[in-house]
């Protein structure tokens, strides 16, 4: 264990440990379906990688480290909850039920949307920090108004946690009593910046100055995730408030394509890291408790492969859009200047046009 | 047909009522709008009659504020937003710019962010700093957002609704030294499409173009022309953006000379951006060059001195006489 305020529900090891308050619900199928999310999202994500190292993609925000406190998050979320992400939450986006090369369309630099965030219940991803946790809130307050049984996720990092506008939600969170649960996946590292610089006192424990309870879980342990994010989606369902999650977690990559980790942080912390790996915990949970064949483990392996092999196929096949299309959704009612740029652009002949 | 004669801020009152019983998405939030009725008691009474579900009294974060309103939303919605005053809309300026104006863009239309942004501006009532300021041109800029200013009662009762129904969000701007002048309302029917520019005068040497506080200072800087024999066509350019346009080009057509007025300063403001599409529109027509009469390139000043910095009739005139002296 990192430390005992931790919630931990099996070690990196492998090793089942019991916990006052929580217990895995889960039977060997599940646990099964969560290791082949986690499979899944990290062969998808190192494949986006490549497709940015290779030109293919304007840039990519790598999740690898953090597979288990985002397929926990997501699959303890219910199908009406509505999750608010940052630019990182592809695993989430993944429970969603998003298409892997939506979530690439805004990396690929073809649109600035990519999916429809009212039929997936995932919000457009935000890039401003800090600016979607009041938007999470909101949402939380018109399910309310609508007497509705649903809960909001409200996805954000520690690097967004010196933000105005995160703690101005845990207030209204906390004065409105919204069914809305942050979760904070505390990767310890913002960019460059560390969490010593960000934060003096455990993110979690800031939850209790607002007026609601948080929880620090082991990020990696997905079993542990899981179910602190459903119980507390639950609570916030049937109006018991917001609770603050606080998923210790460790970002094993780089911030982004465009980041040097190696010049702000050492080798030895990320090997630290590595042992604790959110994978290979529930790999040797299921071998050594249920038994699951080692064929099982291949025939994910292909299929992450082949999902991998079809991202790249699709992402290859974007291409550069009409740029009439800058003129779409700008406005949602007709607007002068639209017309007007709409109407030079197609008198430069830069497009053919296309109806409004 | 009833014709009522009350104060801006009563017909604000009454619209934003209408509103509320029309639609039950409607939802009014911001600081101290509900047993106060808001600093300025624009909301006076509606929490009582709609509930502090829909009347939302604000924790202190205006950020909060839009951001909320931007979630609600997303879940169908239809948020009025109070920013207590013009200087306290910055803490909310991130959400207004990188939320609220692109997220109907960002999510391929999927959103509707059809929400209003309520902004007493623009000074003149002997306040302490921050609660003059004329912001409107920030907004104006960005894409996505539409900004509009009402200068008198009727256009008070009407805009408010119109834009509350429109599905772009609108940064609603209202002069807050006219709130307390009285004028009739027709509650039958409204004047003017939101987006219009009003003539509110007719004349024929040169055309004034201004919009909220401004426009009751032109019809006063027109009566004193019109006693020395000159004649001043005033318009009311009470959609900021989009401009509308045509009923001022077909003003200056007229006239020949034009003269705009605001309270901000005229650097990459409203005022130079009418000059500029006025001047491109209306280039043979014109005989002189446009004037701006704006407010100094210098910090809202000490209340006690801001009526040397707003725009009077004094100044307007005297730019008057410049596009009156140019002989061509």
């Amino acid at each position: 264990m990192i430390d005992e305020e931790l919630v931990q529900l099996l070690t990196p090891e492998g090793e089942r440990v019991s916990h006052p308050d929580y217990t895995s619900t889960l039977n060997s199928e599940e646990i099964f379906a969560l290791y082949r999310d986690m499979v899944i999202i990290r062969r998808l994500c190192n494949e986006a990688t490549s497709l940015q190292r290779q030109g293919q993609l304007a840039l990519w925000a790598p999740l690898q480290g953090q597979e288990a406190a985002q397929i926990g998050a997501g699959r303890a979320m219910a199908p009406m909850d509505f999750s608010f992400p940052t630019y990182r939450e592809h695993g989430i986006a993944w429970c969603r039920g998003i298409a892997p090369e939506d979530m690439l369309r805004i990396f690929r630099a073809v649109t600035t949307g990519g999916w429809d965030p009212q039929k997936y219940r995932h919000a457009v991803p935000t890039v401003v920090l800090g600016n979607q946790a009041l938007h999470a809130v909101g949402y939380a307050m018109g399910i309310q108004r609508d007497g509705a049984e649903e809960a909001v996720l409200a996805l954000f990092g520690d690097g967004a946690s010196s933000q105005g506008d995160t703690l101005e939600s845990f207030v209204w969170a906390a004065a409105f009593n919204a069914p809305v649960v942050f979760f904070c996946q505390n990767n310890q590292w913002g960019i460059s910046t560390p969490s010593s610089l960000q934060f003096k006192v455990p993110l979690y424990r800031r939850a209790e100055g607002f007026g609601f309870p948080g929880i620090r879980v082991d990020g990696n342990d997905v079993l542990a995730v899981y179910e602190v994010t459903k119980r507390a989606l639950e609570n916030a369902r049937v109006g018991g408030g917001p609770t603050m999650i606080e998923a210790y977690t460790y970002r094993m990559g780089a911030h982004t394509t465009s980041d040097d980790p190696t010049r702000y942080r050492v080798d030895a912390e990320v090997e630290v890291w590595k042992h604790r790996d959110p994978l290979a915990r529930v790999k040797a949970l299921l071998t050594r408790e249920y038994n699951t064949k080692s064929s099982a483990f291949d025939d994910v392996v292909a299929e992450a492969e082949s999902l991998a092999l079809k991202l790249r196929v699709d992402v290859l096949a974007m291409g550069r859009p009409d740029p009439i299309t800058m003129f779409e959704n700008a406005y949602a009612a007709e607007h002068p200047l639209i017309e007007e740029g709409r109407r030079e652009m197609i008198e430069l002949g830069v497009s053919a046009g296309s109806p409004a | 047909m009833s014709i009522v004669t009350m104060t801006m801020a009563k017909a604000l009152n009454e619209g934003l009522r209408r509103a509320l019983e029309r639609d039950p998405k409607v939802l009014l939030m911001g600081e101290d709008i509900g047993k106060l009725g808001g600093v300025f008691r624009i909301t006076d009474g509606l929490q009582k009659d709609f509930g502090e579900d829909r009347v939302i009294d604000a924790p202190l974060a205006e950020s909060a504020i839009v951001g909320t309103a931007v979630g609600l939303a997303i879940r169908g919605y239809r948020t009025v937003c109070e920013m207590q005053f013009d200087g306290f809309v910055y803490p909310a300026f991130d959400q207004i710019v990188s939320q609220v104006a692109k997220l109907h863009k960002r999510s391929d239309g999927a959103y509707t962010m059809g929400l209003v942004i309520r902004l007493p501006f623009q000074g003149g009532i002997g306040a302490i700093e921050h609660h003059s300021e004329s912001p409107e041109a920030y907004f104006a800029q960005t894409a996505g957002l539409r900004v509009v200013s009402c200068s008198t009662p009727n256009d008070a009762y009407w805009m408010i609704q119109q834009a509350i129904e429109h599905d772009d969000p609108i940064i609603f701007c209202e002069p807050k030294s006219r709130y307390w002048e009285k004028g009739e309302v027709d509650l039958d029917r409204p004047a003017h499409d939101l987006f219009s520019s009003v003539l509110r005068r007719e004349g024929t040497d040169v055309t004034l173009i201004g919009y909220g506080s401004s426009v009751k200072t032109m019809l006063r800087a027109a009566e004193t022309a019109a006693s020395e024999g000159v004649s001043l066509e005033v318009i009311d350019a009470s959609s900021i953006a989009p401009l509308d346009l045509a009923p001022m080009v077909a003003s200056v057509e007229k006239t020949g000379r034009f003269v705009t007025v605001q309270e901000a300063p005229h650097t990459a403001s409203i005022g130079s951006e009418i000059v500029a599409e006025l001047t491109q529109r209306c280039f043979y027509s014109l005989r002189a060059p446009g004037i701006r009469v704006s407010g100094y390139h210098v910090p809202y000043p000490a209340s006690r001195i801001e009526e040397d910095y707003r725009p009077s009739v004094e100044r307007i005139l005297d730019a008057v006489d410049r596009v009156m002296g140019f002989d061509t």
